[in-house]
C-alpha cells in the first residue's frame, strides 16, 4: 500500500492595526454602522486616487524583519482586476511583482502526534501589502443584497509561506508563531473569529519519495486553529481516498464547513479568474530609505524567540515553560509583572500555567480586562510559598479572588484562612483523629505506613484545611512510632 | 457680439480687478454668448449659469480681490473633471445623472483663485476619441466651420474658447486631447509635464498618460491658468513635489528667441503631413528663425512605434480604470438584470458607447494571462526607449517643434467608420504622453486649402514649461491674431 505525504503551504491575511485605511483617511474602527467609515476614495467614486498610508509600509516591513525577510528597497503596487460588489473599483490594490518583503523564514517548535518535541524552519516566500474588500450582506427577508464598505481599504498584509509543512501540527505551530509575532509587534490583533487573522491552507498529497507536488486544493473559511487542524485532516483523507479510487484531484478552492467538519468545492469560481495584474499607475514605486529601515530595525521590540531564550537564561525555567509563557505577549508581560513583585520564577510559572490559565480561558475575557492584577498573583504565590496559607487553600480560593479581582492577603485574613502552625491546637486535632480511628492506628502499627495520608486528610478535615501539613505529618509519625 | 467676450482672459481680469467690469457683467456676457452660439456649436453639457450669476453677485458685493489671479473670470471645465454639485458625465451615458460631492483638485484651485464655473464642456466619452463624435450626448461643431469637427477629446473645451463662451477652459490630454482640439479650433492648449498638475478628480482614462491643462485664446492666458492649477497635491501620489515657477512673470523675461535652439524631428515633417499644415508650420518656424531661434534637425526614431505603444498602454489602463462603472454604487444600472453577472454585463453594455467598449476589450486582452508579456511588457519597454530618444534629442536643443496634427479639422463623420485612421490623428501628440514631457499647440495660421486653423506643436523637456511658454508667447505676437473669438 502506498504511503502518502502531505504538503502544506499557508497564506495568512493579517489586518493591520492602523488608525486609518491604507489609501484614504477613513477610520478603520470596527463595529460602526454600515458605510459609516467611507469616503469618495474607498468607495471608488470617479476620478479619485489612492495615497499610501505610510504606517502600512512600516508595519509590513516590521513583519518582514521579524520573519527574517529581505526588505525590498523598491516595491510596487499592482492592480488585481475582478468584479465583485464588495470591491468598489473593480480591482484590488495589492502587490504582485516586487512585494515589500521576500525570502524569509520562521523557526517553529511543536509537539508531534506522539507528543515528541520537534523543531523546524519554515520558509516565508513573501509578505505584501494590500487593501481589504467590503462585505456583501444578503437579506432573505427583503430579497435584496447590500454592500457595506466599512472594511474596504482596511490594510492587510498577506504572508505567504513555502510549501514546507508536512502535517497539521506543523501548520498550526507556524500559524501560532506568526500570530504571536504580529501581537508582539502590536500591528494586528490576531483575532481569527473576527477575521483580523485569516488563513488559507494550500494542501496536496503525494506518494512518499515523489519529488513533484500533487495537485493542490486551497482551503478557505477556517476561523480557528482547531479547525485548521480538522480541515487539514479531512482534506488529506479526501485527497488520498480520491487517488486510491483512481480519481484525479482538481485544483480548486474549497470552503471549510465548521459544523460538518468537511470541505466543499467553490466550483472553480475563484480559479476561473484571470486577475490581469499590472503595476498600478496611480501609485509611484515605493522606495524605502535606508534611514527608515534602520529606524524600524532599531525600534523592533523583543520577539517571542528572543524572549524565550531570555526567560530560560534569566529565570532558569525549563524550555517548555519558557515556550508556554512567551507564546502570547500579554501572558509573558503578566508573568514578568508578577516577578517584579515576587521573584520566584519557577513557582510563579507553575501558578500561571495551572490555575491562572484555567481561569483565564474560562472567563472568556482578554488578559487586558482581567481584574486579577499581577501584584495580587504575586501576593498569593508568596503566601503559599511562605506557608501563610496552604497550597490547597490557595487553589480553593483562586476562582473567587480571580473573578472578582480581590487582594488575596485581605481575603485570607477576612475569612480566617491562614494556615495553622500552632502545635498545641494541632496536637489536639491529631489526638482526636487517632482516638477516633483505632482500627487504622492498629493497621498502621502493623506496617501499613501508607495510612499516614489518611490521618493527614482527617486532620485537614478537622482543621478546615488550615493545618500546616508539614507539622501535622511529623506529629502523626511521632505519635505512632 | 458683446465686446467683453472679445477680451482675453488677461484683459478681462485686469478690468475686473480695476472694477471696470463686474463679475456679474463678465458672467452675463458669457451666458449671452452661450445662448447665442450654443445651439449650433454644442460645446457644453451641464450649464450652471444661475449659480454662476449668484456667485458673481456675491463676489461683486465683496469687491474685487487683486490677490486672486482669476477673480471673477468665467471658465468652463471639461466634463471629465469632477465638479462638486454639478453633473459630471465624462460624456457617457453610464454617468448620466452623476453629481459628485467633491471637486477635482484643479477645479478647487480654479475656484480658490476666484474663477467662476459656468458650464461643463462636451467631450468624447471617457476622453476616448479625437472629434467629440464619441460623446454619448452630442457632437460639438467647430466654430471656424460648423460642418467640421472641433478635434477631441477636449473638443468642447476647444470650441467653447473659439466661440467666445468663456475666457479659459480646462482640458485633459492623454494622447493629444488638448493639443489636437487646440490645433483644430485655433486656440492655445497646453499639456503640462506628467505630474505637474494633480489628476485628483479627473476620471481616469490612461492614468500614466493623463494630464490636465489650460485651453485659452492667448499664451499669456494659458500661463495664468497653469500658474493656478500647477503644483503638488497630497491626494495625487504621481503629482511631483517640486517648485512651480511663476509662468506669467517668466513671459516678460523674453522678448525674442535669441539663444534658443529648436529641434525639428524629421519624423514629424515628412510623409503623411498635409501640405497646408506643413506650409503654415514651416512659415512659423521661419518666423522663429527671424526672431533669433536656431533650428537643428533631431531624430525621434521611435516615433513609428508610438501609436501601437500608446494604444496598448492606454487601453490596458482604461480597461481597469473603467471597471468601477459597474452599476452597483452609482451611474447607470440596467433595469432588467436578474443576477449579478447579468447586472454587470447589461449595465455596462447599455452604459458604454462602442469606442469605449472596443478599448475595454482590447485593454482586457493585452493584460490577459499569456499576452501580458507580449503586449503590455513590450509596450512598457518601448516607452522607456522613447524617453531615451527624447532625452537624447533634447541634448541638442531647448525645444522641439512640429505640427500638432497631420491635417486641419476634417468634416464631421469623415473618419467615424475608420478607427485606425482616426488613431493616426494622434501620431504627433501621443509620444509626449508616453514620455511624460510637456507640449502645447499654438495657432500659427490658416490652412490654404480648408481655411481652417493650423497648430504648431512645441515640446519641452520635463518641467520645461517656462521656456516653451516664453517661446510661444514671442512667436504668437508675430503671427496672425487668434485672440478674438470666431464669429459664428
Ligand atoms: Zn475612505
Amino acid at each position: 500500500m502506498v504511503q502518502f505525504e502531505t504538503v502544506i503551504g499557508l497564506e495568512v491575511h493579517a489586518q493591520l492595526k492602523t488608525n486609518t485605511k491604507i489609501f484614504c483617511g477613513c477610520s478603520t474602527q470596527f463595529g460602526k454602522e454600515p458605510n459609516e467609515n467611507v469616503c469618495e476614495v474607498c468607495s471608488g467614486m470617479p476620478g479619485v486616487l489612492p495615497v499610501l498610508n505610510e504606517k502600512v509600509m512600516e508595519y509590513a516591513a516590521k513583519m518582514g524583519l521579524a520573519t527574517n525577510c529581505i526588505i525590498n528597497k523598491k516595491s510596487i503596487f499592482a492592480r488585481k482586476n475582478y468584479f465583485y460588489p464588495d470591491l468598489p473599483k473593480g480591482y484590488q490594490i495589492s502587490q504582485f511583482e516586487l512585494p515589500i518583503c521576500e525570502h524569509g523564514h520562521l523557526n517553529i517548535s511543536y509537539e508531534d502526534k506522539s507528543g515528541e518535541p520537534c523543531k523546524k524552519r519554515i520558509g516565508v516566500t513573501r509578505i505584501h501589502m494590500e487593501e481589504d474588500a467590503g462585505k456583501n450582506i444578503h437579506s432573505v427577508a427583503e430579497n435584496a443584497s447590500f454592500v457595506d464598505l466599512n472594511r474596504t481599504g482596511v490594510p492587510l498584509i498577506e504572508i505567504v509561506s513555502e510549501p514546507d509543512m508536512r502535517n497539521a501540527e506543523e501548520a498550526v505551530a507556524y500559524l501560532k508563531s506568526l500570530r504571536s509575532i504580529l501581537l508582539y509587534l502590536d500591528i494586528c490583533d490576531g483575532n481569527l473569529e473576527e477575521g483580523s487573522f485569516r488563513c488559507d491552507v494550500n494542501i496536496s498529497v503525494r506518494p512518499f519519495g515523489q519529488e513533484e507536488f500533487g495537485t493542490r486544493a486551497e482551503l478557505k473559511n477556517i476561523n480557528s486553529f482547531r479547525n485548521v487542524h480538522k480541515a487539514i485532516h479531512y482534506e488529506v483523507a479526501r485527497q488520498i481516498d480520491l487517488i486510491e479510487d483512481g480519481e484525479k484531484i482538481i485544483q480548486e478552492t474549497r470552503l471549510y464547513d465548521a459544523d460538518k467538519g468537511t470541505t466543499h468545492s467553490m466550483r472553480g469560481k475563484a480559479d476561473a479568474h484571470d486577475y490581469r495584474y499590472f503595476p498600478d499607475p496611480d501609485l509611484v514605486p515605493l522606495v524605502i530609505a535606508d534611514e527608515w529601515l534602520a529606524e524600524w530595525q532599531a525600534a523592533q521590540p523583543e520577539l517571542p524567540a528572543e524572549r524565550k531564550v531570555r526567560f530560560e537564561e534569566d529565570f532558569k525555567i525549563s524550555e517548555d515553560d519558557a515556550d508556554f509563557l512567551t507564546a502570547e505577549k500579554d501572558i509573558a508581560d503578566y508573568y514578568e509583572a508578577v516577578l517584579d513583585s515576587y521573584n520566584e520564577p519557577k513557582k510563579v510559572a507553575n501558578w500561571i500555567k495551572g490555575d491562572f490559565m484555567k481561569e483565564l480561558n474560562q472567563s472568556e475575557v482578554g488578559l487586558s480586562e482581567c481584574k486579577f492584577k499581577p501584584e495580587m498573583m504575586a501576593t498569593l504565590v508568596e503566601m503559599v510559598d511562605k506557608d501563610v496559607i496552604s497550597n490547597k487553600i490557595g487553589k480553593d480560593i483562586f476562582n473567587e479572588i480571580f473573578t472578582a479581582g480581590l487582594d488575596p492577603a485581605k481575603f485570607v485574613k477576612d475569612k480566617g484562612l491562614e494556615q495553622n502552625s500552632d502545635s498545641s491546637s494541632l496536637e489536639a486535632a491529631v489526638d482526636k483523629v487517632l482516638a477516633d480511628n483505632p482500627n487504622e492506628v492498629e493497621a498502621y502499627k502493623g506496617g501499613k505506613k501508607k495510612l499516614v495520608s489518611f490521618f493527614m486528610g482527617q486532620v485537614m478535615k478537622e482543621t478546615k484545611g488550615q493545618a500546616n501539613p508539614g507539622i501535622v505529618s511529623k506529629m502523626i509519625q511521632q505519635k505512632l512510632s | 457680439m458683446s465686446s467683453l467676450i472679445e477680451k482675453s482672459l488677461t484683459e478681462i481680469h485686469s478690468l475686473l480687478i480695476a472694477g471696470e467690469v463686474t463679475a456679474v457683467e463678465a458672467v452675463k456676457a458669457c451666458l449671452d454668448q452661450i445662448e447665442k452660439t450654443e445651439p449650433e456649436i454644442k460645446a457644453l453639457l451641464a450649464k450652471d449659469g444661475e449659480n454662476a450669476l449668484k456667485l458673481a453677485a456675491e463676489m461683486d458685493k465683496l469687491g474685487p480681490d487683486a490677490s486672486k489671479p482669476l477673480w471673477g473670470v468665467p471658465v468652463v471645465i471639461k466634463d471629465v473633471l469632477a465638479t462638486k454639485g454639478i453633473t459630471t458625465t465624462c460624456g457617457s451615458k453610464i454617468l448620466e445623472n452623476f453629481v459628485p460631492f467633491y471637486d477635482a483638485t484643479s477645479v478647487a484651485k480654479l475656484k480658490e483663485a476666484g474663477a467662476i464655473i459656468i458650464a461643463k464642456a462636451n467631450m468624447d466619452e471617457f476622453a476616448m476619441g479625437s472629434t467629440t463624435e464619441n460623446s454619448a450626448y452630442q457632437t460639438t461643431c467647430n466654430p471656424h466651420d460648423l460642418s467640421r469637427v472641433p478635434g477631441g477629446s477636449s473638443g468642447g473645451s476647444g470650441a467653447t474658447i473659439a466661440a467666445g463662451q468663456c475666457f479659459a477652459a480646462l482640458g485633459t490630454d492623454t494622447g493629444g486631447s488638448i493639443r489636437l482640439p487646440a490645433s483644430f479650433c485655433g486656440c492655445v492648449g497646453v499639456k503640462p509635464t506628467y505630474g505637474r498638475v494633480s489628476r485628483y478628480g479627473m476620471i481616469a482614462y490612461g492614468s500614466s498618460l493623463d494630464q490636465i491643462g489650460p485651453m485659452t485664446r492667448t499664451v499669456e492666458d494659458s500661463a495664468r491658468v497653469l500658474n493656478v492649477i500647477a503644483g503638488h497635491d497630497k491626494r495625487d501620489s504621481t503629482s511631483v513635489d517640486c517648485e512651480v515657477p511663476n509662468y506669467i512673470e517668466a513671459l516678460a523675461e523674453r522678448t525674442d528667441l535669441s539663444g534658443l535652439t529648436i529641434g525639428l524631428p524629421e519624423e514629424y515633417w515628412g510623409e503623411g503631413l498635409s501640405e497646408e499644415v506643413s506650409e503654415a508650420c514651416k512659415n512659423a518656424i521661419k518666423k522663429a528663425e527671424e526672431l533669433g531661434a536656431k533650428t537643428v534637425p533631431v531624430k525621434l526614431s521611435m516615433t513609428e512605434y508610438a501609436i501601437a505603444t500608446y494604444y496598448i498602454i492606454a487601453m490596458a489602463e482604461a480597461s481597469s480604470n473603467l471597471s468601477r462603472f459597474d452599476g452597483i454604487r452609482y451611474g447607470h444600472r440596467s433595469k432588467d438584470a436578474d443576477e449579478l453577472i447579468d447586472l454587470y454585463t447589461k449595465s455596462r453594455t447599455e452604459g458604454f458607447g462602442d469606442e469605449v467598449q472596443r478599448r475595454i476589450i482590447i485593454g482586457t486582452y493585452v493584460l490577459s494571462a499569456g499576452y501580458y508579456d507580449a503586449y503590455y511588457c513590450k509596450a512598457a519597454q518601448i516607452r522607456r526607449l522613447m524617453r531615451n530618444d527624447f532625452e537624447k534629442a533634447f541634448e541638442s536643443c531647448d525645444l522641439i517643434a512640429g505640427p500638432a496634427c497631420p491635417t486641419t479639422a476634417f468634416p464631421v463623420g469623415e473618419l467615424t467608420a475608420d478607427p485606425l485612421q482616426m488613431y493616426l490623428m494622434d501620431i504627433f501628440t501621443i509620444s509626449l504622453n508616453l514620455v511624460g514631457m510637456p507640449g502645447m499647440s499654438l495657432p500659427v495660421g490658416i490652412g490654404k486649402d480648408t481655411n481652417m486653423p493650423v497648430g504648431l506643436q512645441l515640446m519641452a523637456p520635463a518641467f520645461g514649461e517656462t521656456t516653451m511658454l516664453q517661446a510661444a508667447n514671442v512667436l504668437e505676437k508675430s503671427l496672425p491674431d487668434f485672440s478674438k473669438p470666431q464669429q459664428i
